[in-house]
Formats: structure tokens, sequence, C-alpha cells
């Protein structure tokens, strides 16, 4: 079973993000990247289904500039068998990702793609979904269980109010949410060995996607900021405002 | 034009998640449809047609539609998206699963997880974890928009009931199966709709204490029970009771933060609650920024002594 996985480079979910005086965006100038947490999930858990034997073939894939190079070696460390990069400076909606990948997985062809639920950034949660229409595959969103068989994926889902059970037919769609896994360290000399790994490159171009923005943004602001309050000294004080200044008890 | 809001329900009791999408649906101008799709839809379809802002309700009746799997609703949501000019839905779990799907079907870019409606085709989105809003224009012809219900206000009852009608049941696809799910079952309110919460961190230092001094305070409040990611992440607390960025976002007029230290990716997840209440040891904690009532103190002493309180 050939599984391809696609990774995001995003800013670094410890990183405090700012917004742009004028209003353009997030600085972004001299932030530290890494791969977006849950398509580092994704890669993991691709490589555990690898090692119990039911996956033969993990491809990462990303779709970004040169930098997006540094999360894919990112996930040949981490023991991915193959790594793709679809090179744009160009800002990439979901839409967009979704049909760079319909393309690509019709050409190489996969039997499941597990994938980061949202990236961190954008905070969409749409790509998987949209793939998983475009190519006509079952999915299996907000995974938090993967058993693979020959013909199906049994997913258990983070749903409000608790747990869901799906089995999905092959080929499939499954993105990832916190509590599948927990990734891997890399080593020293795996991050060694992932440096002279090639990288195949690929043109958006080539593939045919219509990649032009549907979505105009206006402007990026900072949200309105809550004031703090006041301090209270006992339990007695507390309840007696919450009763009488705030009236919510 | 005309909005079609897809209507999200359980145990034949329409979501409250829906009826604060209702607000943002009506918000783009257009009369707004709901289609309730299930295995049982007609009685679901009746609390729908009674609310503030409806026009019709429309129903699909198919046993693939129990348990509002994405890939037969998404068909049928398409089957229907001919006459609508807008497709709407709350930004739950079922929500985020069903609408990129029907998006993609009709190469259309979603605007996901609005937090307000500035025209028909403009809208308020977080990013970053809400560390920053942008302000998006859909250039599509047609949207198709999730709506976070924190940010909503439910619409209320409507004059007088609107027309119900049931529509051809779509060709559905086959690609997923329900095997079971596993819903904890509670008396308490739920996350998204309760109108107090209370919300234990790290700082309970384990399940046991978590609901050793949590629980009863949430009862004798009349409270649903948060969690933050810390403790979740640790296993003091079930996944489904995180608030935060990668949980679910509430907004009551209560919040009571207990043991949290308040990461930014927990503060998203509350800070537009009315009321907030900090207790904690840490007196530079960063949840009492925004805070309006602070309290530096232990938990293990201060959560019974606020439950004695309120009892006595």
């Amino acid at each position: 079973m050939k599984v391809l996985v696609p990774v995001k480079r995003v800013v670094d979910y410890n990183v405090t993000i700012t917004v742009k005086d004028d209003g353009t965006g997030v600085n972004l100038a001299n932030v530290k990247m890494s791969m977006n947490p849950f398509d580092e999930i994704a890669v993991e858990e691709a490589l555990r289904q690898r090692e119990a034997g039911a996956v033969t073939e993990v491809v990462a894939i990303s779709i970004g500039p040169d930098k997006a190079q540094d999360t894919l070696r990112t996930a040949l460390a981490m023991g991915a068998d193959k790594a793709i990069l679809i090179k744009t400076d160009e800002t990439v909606e979901p839409l967009a990702v979704a049909k760079l990948l319909k393309a690509v997985i019709d050409q190489e062809g996969a039997d499941l793609v597990i994938m980061g639920k949202q990236a961190i950034d954008d905070d969409c949660n749409q790509t998987g979904q949209m793939l998983a229409a475009l190519l006509g595959w079952s999915q299996g969103t907000f995974a938090s269980k993967l058993e693979l068989s020959a013909d199906a994926a049994t997913v258990t889902r983070e749903i409000d109010g608790g747990l869901e059970t799906l089995k999905l037919t092959l080929p499939a769609i499954v993105t990832t949410d916190l509590r599948l896994n927990e990734p891997r360290r890399v080593s020293l000399p795996n991050i060694m060995k992932a440096k002279k790994k090639p990288i195949d490159e690929m043109d958006p171009a080539s593939l045919g996607v219509d990649m032009a923005p549907r979505l105009e943004v206006i402007t990026t602001a900072a949200p309105e900021k809550r004031e703090a309050g006041i301090r209270v000294e006992t339990v007695d004080e507390l309840i007696e405002k919450l009763k009488t200044e705030a009236a919510v008890l | 034009m005309t909005t079609l809001l897809i209507a999200e329900h359980a145990g034949g009791t329409l979501s409250p998640e829906s009826a604060k999408a209702l607000t943002a649906a009506a918000a783009l101008g257009a009369p707004v449809d709901v289609l309730v799709a299930g295995d049982a839809p007609d009685v679901v379809a009746q609390q729908a047609a009674g609310l503030e802002g409806v026009a019709k309700v429309v129903t699909a009746t198919d046993g693939a539609f129990a348990n509002l799997l994405a890939e037969p609703l998404a068909a049928q949501i398409i089957a229907l998206a001919d006459g609508y000019d807008a497709l709407v839905m709350a930004a739950t779990t079922t929500g985020k699963n069903v609408m990129p799907r029907v998006a993609a079907l009709l190469d259309v870019m979603q605007v996901s997880d609005i937090i307000s409606v500035e025209g028909p085709d403009t809208f308020k989105r977080p990013i970053y974890a809400g560390n920053a809003i942008q302000t998006v224009r859909a250039t599509d012809t047609k949207k198709v928009i999730t709506v976070r219900g924190a940010s909503f206000t439910a619409a209320g009852d409507g004059a007088g009931p609107v027309p119900i009608e049931a529509v051809a049941v779509a060709d559905l696809p086959a690609l997923s199966a329900f095997v079971s799910a596993d819903i904890v079952e509670s008396e308490r309110p739920e996350l998204t709709s309760a109108k107090v919460i209370l919300s234990g961190g790290r700082a309970l230092g384990s399940k046991e204490e978590f609901e050793r001094l949590v629980l009863p305070l949430a009862e004798t409040l009349g409270a649903a029970v948060g969690a933050s990611r810390a403790a979740v992440d640790a296993g003091y607390a079930p996944n489904d009771w995180q608030v935060g960025q990668t949980g679910k976002v509430v907004a009551p007029d209560l919040y009571i933060a207990a043991g949290i230290s308040g990461a930014i990716q927990h503060l998203a997840g509350m800070k537009d609650s009315r009321i907030i209440v900090a207790i904690n040891k840490d007196e530079d904690a960063p949840i009492f920024d925004v805070a309006d009532y602070g309290l530096v103190g232990d938990l293990f002493e201060v959560l019974p002594k606020m439950r004695d309180a309120l009892e006595g």
C-alpha cells in the first residue's frame, strides 16, 4: 500500500504571532518555521503503518517555496521513503492544493492519503475533505485511531461529544487529530542521511491546475484585546462579585 | 438569491449550533431555506420550521443520512445546490467534515469558521489560532461557508411555522460505513451551548483530582466541564472537553478557568466569554490578563470552598 503524506511549512507553533501595522498580514520575517504539527502526526502515522507491515511506501509531498525543502527533509529524516516538492512562491488556497495533490495522485498513484486536519496558519480545515471530493474517495477526518486492512481503513474520529468509528473503503483520505500518535524525534544521523536523499521537483504549471486565489484578503487585523479586570482576595468576595456586579450566578 | 442552511441534528433534536449558524445565514440578506437530511427528519424539520428567519424547510429521508456521514450528505447538498447562492453550516465537527467536500465538488473555495458577516460576500475569520482576524471577500459566484457558533446568537422563534417539503434523495455513494459511536451521556450541559463553564488545567495534577475537584463544583454551578489542552494531553480529561483552538470554541456568560495558565491556544477558545474568572496559584499566569475576576490561590482549597459557599 502506497501512502502519500502532504506536509506544509508553517510558522512554528511556539512563535507569538503579531499583525503588521498596515493590515497586510502577519509578520513572517525572521520567524522560525516548522512542519505543521498535524502533518507531523500524519508522517508519524504513515511510518507506524509501514513498520506494522500495512504500508509499503511513504511519500511526503509539499507545495511551497524552495524553503519547503526543509520541511520535506524533516519528513525524510523521520523515515519517509521519498519526497516531492511542487515549487511555487504564490499563496496556494486549500482548493488549489487539493487540485495539485489530485494531479500528483493521478500521475503517481496512491492507496491512502494521511494528512493534517488543518494547518495552524490559515486554520482552514478543508484540504483533506476537498481532495477526497475531487478523487471521489471516502474520508475519515479528525482521526484518533487508524487500522488498515488490504481494502479498508477503520478510523476512529474525534467528534463533538465523543468518538465515532467509521469503516472506509480504500482508497481513502484520513486527516489527523492530536491524539492519533506522538511523533518521533529525529536523530542527528537520520538528519544527515536525509540531506543526501533526492527531492523530486514539480512545476505546478505542468500539473495543469489554476491556482488563482478565490478569496480576496481585504485586511488582517489584530483581534480585539480583552482588558484585565480586578483581583479578588477571597472566595466569598469572588462569589459576591459574580452575583451582584456581574450577575452571572 | 436564496441561502441554504444545512441542519445538524442528533437524537431527533436540532443542534443549537444550527440555530446560531441560521443567524449568520440570515445576515447574508437572502431568504434562508433549511435542509434537514436524516433517516427520520420530520421532527427536526418542525423544530427548524419554527425558527425566525426560515423561509422553508426541505427534508431528505434516507437511512444513509442517519449519522450525517460526509459522502452521502455532500451528495444530497450538491443535488440541491443549483437553486442556492450560498450554502451554510455550523463549524461543528460535522460541518467541518461535510462542507469542504461540498465546496470542492462545486469548485468553490470555502470560507471557514466565520465570526462575522460584513456583506453578502465579505466575512471575518480568525487565523493563526485567533491571533489575527482576516477580512476576506469570496469571489466565487456560489458561497460555501461554515460558521463559528460562539460568535453568533441563536435565532429565536419565528412568527409561525413555514412550509416543509420533502425533496428527492440524491444518488448516494456508499464509500464509508458507520461502525459505532462512543458518545458520553451526561447530565451536564453541552460545552458549546452552556451558560456557565468550569474548566480545569494541568495544575489539578491527576485525573482523580480533576474529577474530585472540578465535577462536584460544576454540578453545583450547573456548568459544563471544560479542560485545557495540557490537561487533556496529560489524560486528566477526555478530548471532547478540550477548549481552545484545537478543541471547542466557547462563549458562555461565565467561564471559570481553574489551574489553567492561559496559553494562546486556550485563550483562542474562550476569550469571547462574557465574564471570565481565573483561579491560579501563579499570580503572573497570562490567564489573569483576560480575566474579569482573578483569584490567586490554591485550587485544592479554593474549589471546595466555592462549592461550600454556593451550597450554603
